[in-house]
């Protein structure tokens, strides 16, 4: 059997990260010049990585699909950034960090990756103070914090509601910068389509100019995934439109494990559907939850009556609305972690007390807030917000209760990588939400941008080198050689395929058949039976897919369509991939819940002794099942414990 | 200084500049012509003392070039400003709320500035100064009708006497007005400063003022 | 009450930048005024993929009105006939039974058709490269509460920070000016102490690749801060000019 091993470097936990940095082989400044990486994505970790390594002197690649580096989707990102900095002087330390994510990821992550995320998260917020980033600021000049979910210190930084955007501006600057520099070159609307490997090394990649929708071939020493989650294989979710787990399927169809594909985030307070034409789905920040109180009806006939239109929220007297998130969790109350808040929302919507027309929505009430603090400081607060939920919904949440129901948000799941965040493929690395790395079964929030900034910052441009150390002989690559045509030919071969099917359904209207798919059987609440059955439905979906699927345009021209339906393609593959690993996984933790694993009062059940490992999938080919493999996750320095929000 | 010519700053610059000259010598002029009001013989003086005079000359064609700058300037950036436009035009555009007419359409309402100004021209400057250089003390108008060339008073009663000169007088003075509520504003944004005065829809109120932007300055 | 419309889009197609752009008008029926505006594009396209038809290429990304992504000029504004918002974010109850919605690309020189409704903008990164940033290497920066920020300098600088670089300033500019686009870079680093220190270098660079690559004067009409989505001010643009003018004269 393939044994995993992760490169954990040795000594004590807080020890690891400076003795790697202390041994690991660097590469001279001449050499640097002679080496090419390849970043694909400029979102946090790939515009970070990119930027940070033509400074330092390799020449570098970067690719985007949008039309502006800008645009990745972490721009998105709304509440904040964690960081050790501790300084509220609230007792706030690196290894508390440390202890809040491991345990916030209900122990499924690596303690030595999380442990140096911690480490390095201070100086991500320095490195971002020194590129202009406005972050919040007190009265004295100095930053500000606010708190967030999951942590009893005051550590997240964040500028406004667009911590994401201000974030990613600040990457995109020093990205820029390096491309002023002639350091990076970049690739707008360009789509990696697929991983070249030569001599078992990852050499290369064959993009799609989504202009001229022609293929083009690029050769690197090293090749870096930077591409973000599969969210999107539910089709609506939290996630841009664009934003695929391409990439990293193309990845692991030539070699790189896929680990932990079930840890999907679901977030509990975002918009609810409302109808079938609907194209995604809006997230209303978590921050919401500090002064909203969520409630359904007590009555199953008051839910039924709103449904119809019948009752307004209002009409329900105190006395018969059900505050379920205070009434199940006394002690966090509406501020448990996102995983407990979304499947008590499901739970209760499930059980016929959803309101809104589809019944799939539970509400989140300010009135309590209104009348305790006064509209005005509501106002000031969340303003923003409400306006933003009023604009989409057209209805005044000062006046009736919000509706929010769950979504997908964020993967945790990813391709696996080592400690050094290379692959199973010797020379490809991946960063930020496209790797698996440090949020374990469940992300805290505004880890996010922490895990990002801190991969493509601060842990990627020297652990690239270890591995560049010896390649600094290898002379740069044609990218005529067989392997690329080969790579080229076969994608070339697979639009060809693609096009030819000139059938009768629409991209979309197949991937909306996979969302339901997946939501319905590998979404918040997952039984072996269900998951079983999803897999039988994917396996016909792709049938149905690659039967039926109509794509007008042509192939080597600009076709929208086209893009879509490759990423859609993977999609499939992804969902089947999730539905397997969901299935294997015989307990419940964090993001992934068994319903057959629950504890009597309904909470998730894990399995420490049997199920303590990241499961590393490795790809068999076409209609094969893939194999798994275990990477054990041994606790060495903090004791495992069940997750309580009760008491 | 090449960077006046060749900045989009610079040129907008140049235009500030030569417009602010022209609006201090339309203040010049305007506090002359007052003294027409009260007395006839005051206003003559004043008239007398310009008329030929060698630094009347020379800050008339001081003024005759700064107009020419102004001109050419706003030629040469309304072309500019058209190709960056694109060669397709909208076929439905909207002016946006609280945007002036008169800021979108400066070179318009300079034109017909302009034309009036040949005009103003033609009955004052041609007939006093103009006539004056050439040596005759004595201006004979369409009509027939003699006026000595310092005597503006009598030119201006001359004139006034025509009701369509009197409307012509009045648009002129309306597009001047639109002309420079938004010139002056926007030569006040451009040097930095900020002008307060409830909105920036620049429109000009009488109590507007000027804040300097110690906001951009290093500390 | 959100009720279902019908309505007729005039949308403008354009194969290629060189090729000549057409109207054409197509009828929806049905359409949720819950649905936003691209959401009744997708309608629109989903019908012409089953007629056998090209569907209309337009921008899109994030859906929530941050990426910047969308454009479209909607009957004559851009994002539409709403403000604050991007076109992600327009509504359809913004529009009612029977209308006409016209639909054009961004028209500028500096944004070119690539086809349809998208256009090129990347003139925006160039400018951006030219000096939109801070030069500071990864690594070796001091610590983030080294250097105190009066309060109301960083909300300014955020606020100008928060420009999401759409393109709507160009769009709608009868000059097709970038003036409010780069201004809003140079005051954001402009405020801070950080970005202090080669502002006027910054505004000089930026202010050149812009001239350079074909947007127009600024005339101060403010147009572009009424229909900017996030209500970027233009006194970021008497900022720009009070930078690059004490530079030029300092040269």
């Amino acid at each position: 059997m393939t044994t995993i091993n992760s490169k954990i470097p040795e000594g004590q936990l807080a020890e690891k990260w400076s003795n790697y940095k202390a041994h690991q082989k660097l590469v001279n400044p001449a050499n640097k010049r002679r080496l090419d990486i390849i970043v694909v994505g400029t979102g946090l970790a790939g515009a970070s990585a990119a930027a940070s390594l033509g400074e330092m002197g390799f020449k570098v690649l970067n690719f985007c699909i949008q039309d502006s580096p800008r645009r990745a989707h972490s721009i998105a990102a709304q509440g904040g950034i964690n960081a050790a900095k501790n300084y509220q002087n609230d007792g706030d330390s690196v290894y508390r960090l440390f202890y809040d994510t491991i345990k916030g990821g209900d122990y499924r992550a690596r303690e030595s990756n999380v442990h140096r995320l911690a480490e390095v998260s201070n100086s991500i917020i320095d490195q971002c103070v020194a590129q202009g980033v406005p972050f919040a600021r007190e009265y004295g000049g100095l930053l500000d914090n606010r708190s967030f979910g999951g942590a009893q210190v005051s550590r997240t930084f964040y500028a406004r509601g667009q911590t994401g955007q201000q974030l990613l501006l600040g990457a995109y600057s020093a990205l820029s910068r390096a491309v002023n520099k002639k350091q990076v070159k970049l690739y707008t609307r360009y789509e990696m389509v697929d991983l070249v490997i030569i001599d078992e090394r990852a050499r290369g990649i064959i993009a799609r100019n989504l202009v001229t929708g022609k293929l083009e071939r690029f050769a690197a020493h090293a090749v870096v995934i930077c591409t973000g989650g599969y969210g999107n294989t539910f089709f609506l979710s939290t996630n841009a439109m664009a934003s695929n787990g391409s990439a990293a399927l193309q990845c692991y169809r030539k070699g790189a494990y896929f680990a932990n594909p079930c840890m999907a985030q679901i977030h509990p307070t975002c918009i609810p559907v409302h109808g079938e034409f609907q194209s995604k789905l809006t997230l209303m920040s978590e921050s919401l939850r500090n002064d909203g109180r969520i409630w359904v009806p007590k009555k199953l006939e008051d839910a039924k009556a709103i449904r119809e239109g019948k009752l307004n929220p209002t009409d329900i007297k105190e006395g018969d609305r059900d505050y379920y998130l205070e009434r199940r969790y006394p002690a966090f109350g509406n501020l448990v972690p996102r995983d407990v808040a979304s499947r008590a929302a499901k739970e209760r919507c499930d059980a016929g007390f959803g309101v809104g027309n589809t019944g799939l929505a539970v509400y989140l009430d300010f009135a309590d807030a209104i009348n305790r603090l006064g509209k005005k400081v509501v106002e000031e607060k969340y303003g923003n917000l409400f306006q933003m939920y009023e604009k989409i919904v057209d209805d005044n949440p000062y006046e009736t209760p919000m509706m929010i129901y769950p979504a997908i948000h964020y993967t945790m799941g990813g391709i696996w990588v080592d400690y050094e965040l290379m692959t199973s493929i010797p020379g490809l690395f991946a960063a930020g939400e496209a790797n698996f790395s440090d949020h374990g079964a469940n992300r805290l929030g505004a880890s996010a941008l922490m895990q990002g900034l801190a991969d493509g910052y601060f842990v990627l441009p020297y652990t690239i080198q270890n591995y560049l150390s010896d390649q600094i002989g290898v002379p740069r690559f044609s990218t005529d050689s067989p392997e690329f045509e080969a790579a080229e030919k076969a994608v070339s071969d697979k639009l060809t395929r693609l096009m030819n099917i000139k059938g009768k359904h629409s991209v979309d209207s197949i991937h909306k058949k996979l969302g339901h798919i997946m939501w319905d059987y590998v979404g918040m609440a997952r039984d072996a039976e269900g998951l079983k059955t999803a897999i039988g439905k994917i396996e016909e979906l792709k049938k149905d897919f690659w039967t039926n699927l109509r794509i007008p345009g042509n192939k080597d021209d600009q076709n929208v369509e086209l893009e879509k339906a490759l990423r859609l393609a993977d999609f499939i593959e992804m969902g089947e991939l999730m539905a397997r690993d969901a299935l294997n996984r015989n307990e419940s933790c964090g993001g992934h819940f068994r319903v057959e694993y629950q504890t009597p009062e309904g909470e998730a059940l894990r399995d420490d002794e049997h199920y303590s490992y990241v499961s590393c999938w490795e790809y068999q080919g076409e209609n094969k099942a893939p194999v798994m493999y275990k990477e054990p996750l041994d606790y060495e320095f903090v004791k495992r414990q069940t997750r309580n929000y009760k008491s | 200084m090449s960077w006046l010519i060749n900045s989009s700053i610079g040129r907008k610059l140049i235009m500030s500049v030569s417009g602010i000259v022209l609006v201090l010598f339309l203040l010049f002029h305007l506090s002359m012509n007052v003294a027409a009001v009260f007395s006839a013989e005051a206003y003559n003086t004043i008239c007398s003392l310009l008329g030929s005079n060698w630094y009347a000359v020379a800050a008339t064609a001081v003024l005759a070039a700064i107009i020419a700058l102004h001109f050419t300037y706003a030629t040469l950036l309304t072309l500019q400003n058209r190709k960056a436009r694109g060669s397709n035009r909208y076929t439905v555009s909207a002016r946006p709320k609280g945007v002036s007419w008169a800021s979108q359409n400066m070179f318009v309402i300079g034109l017909i500035v302009c034309g009036f100004f040949i005009l103003h021209l033609s009955q004052f400057w041609y007939n006093m100064m103009f006539t004056e250089v050439l040596g005759h003390e004595e201006a004979t108008l369409c009509d027939g009708t003699t006026i000595g060339t310092t005597d503006g008073a009598a030119f201006i009663e001359y004139y006034f006497s025509h009701l369509w000169v009197v409307v012509a007088y009045l648009i002129w003075y309306t597009a001047l007005w639109f002309h420079l509520t938004h010139g002056i504003w926007s030569a006040f944004k451009l040097s930095g400063g900020t002008m307060r005065y409830g909105s920036n829809d620049g429109k000009l109120s009488p109590t507007f003022w000027l804040r300097s932007s110690s906001s951009a300055s290093p500390e | 009450m959100d009720k279902n419309i019908n309505i007729k889009v005039k949308i403008w197609r354009q194969r290629s930048p060189k090729e000549k752009g057409f109207f054409e008008t197509y009828n929806l029926e049905n359409i949720s005024q819950g649905s936003s505006f691209l959401e009744m594009l997708d309608i629109l396209n989903e019908k012409l993929i089953n007629e056998g038809k090209e569907p209309v290429v337009f921008d899109h990304d994030c859906r929530e009105g941050i990426c910047g992504m969308c454009s479209l000029y909607i009957n004559g504004h851009p994002h539409g006939p709403d403000e604050d918002v991007t076109t992600c974010q327009l509504h359809m109850r913004k529009f009612h039974d029977g209308e006409t919605i016209t639909v054009e690309p961004w028209r500028s020189a500096g944004f070119p058709v690539i086809r349809d409704l998208m256009v090129n903008r990347s003139a925006f990164d160039e400018i951006m490269q030219a000096g939109g940033y801070v030069s500071v290497n990864t690594g070796g920066v001091p610590d983030a509460n080294s250097t105190p920020i009066a309060k109301d300098k960083a909300e300014m600088a955020m606020d100008a920070a928060a420009c999401i670089g759409c393109g709507a300033c160009v769009a709608t500019c009868k000059n097709g000016s970038a003036m409010l686009f780069v201004s809003a870079k140079v005051s954001q680093l402009a405020l801070l102490p950080q970005g202090r220190i080669e502002a006027a270098r910054r505004a000089k660079a930026m202010v050149a690749k812009m001239d350079e690559l074909g947007f127009g004067n600024c005339t101060n009409t403010g147009a572009c801060e009424q229909e900017c989505p996030k209500s970027i001010s233009i006194t970021n643009i008497a900022r720009l000019n009070r930078e690059f003018l004490s530079a030029k004269f300092k040269d």
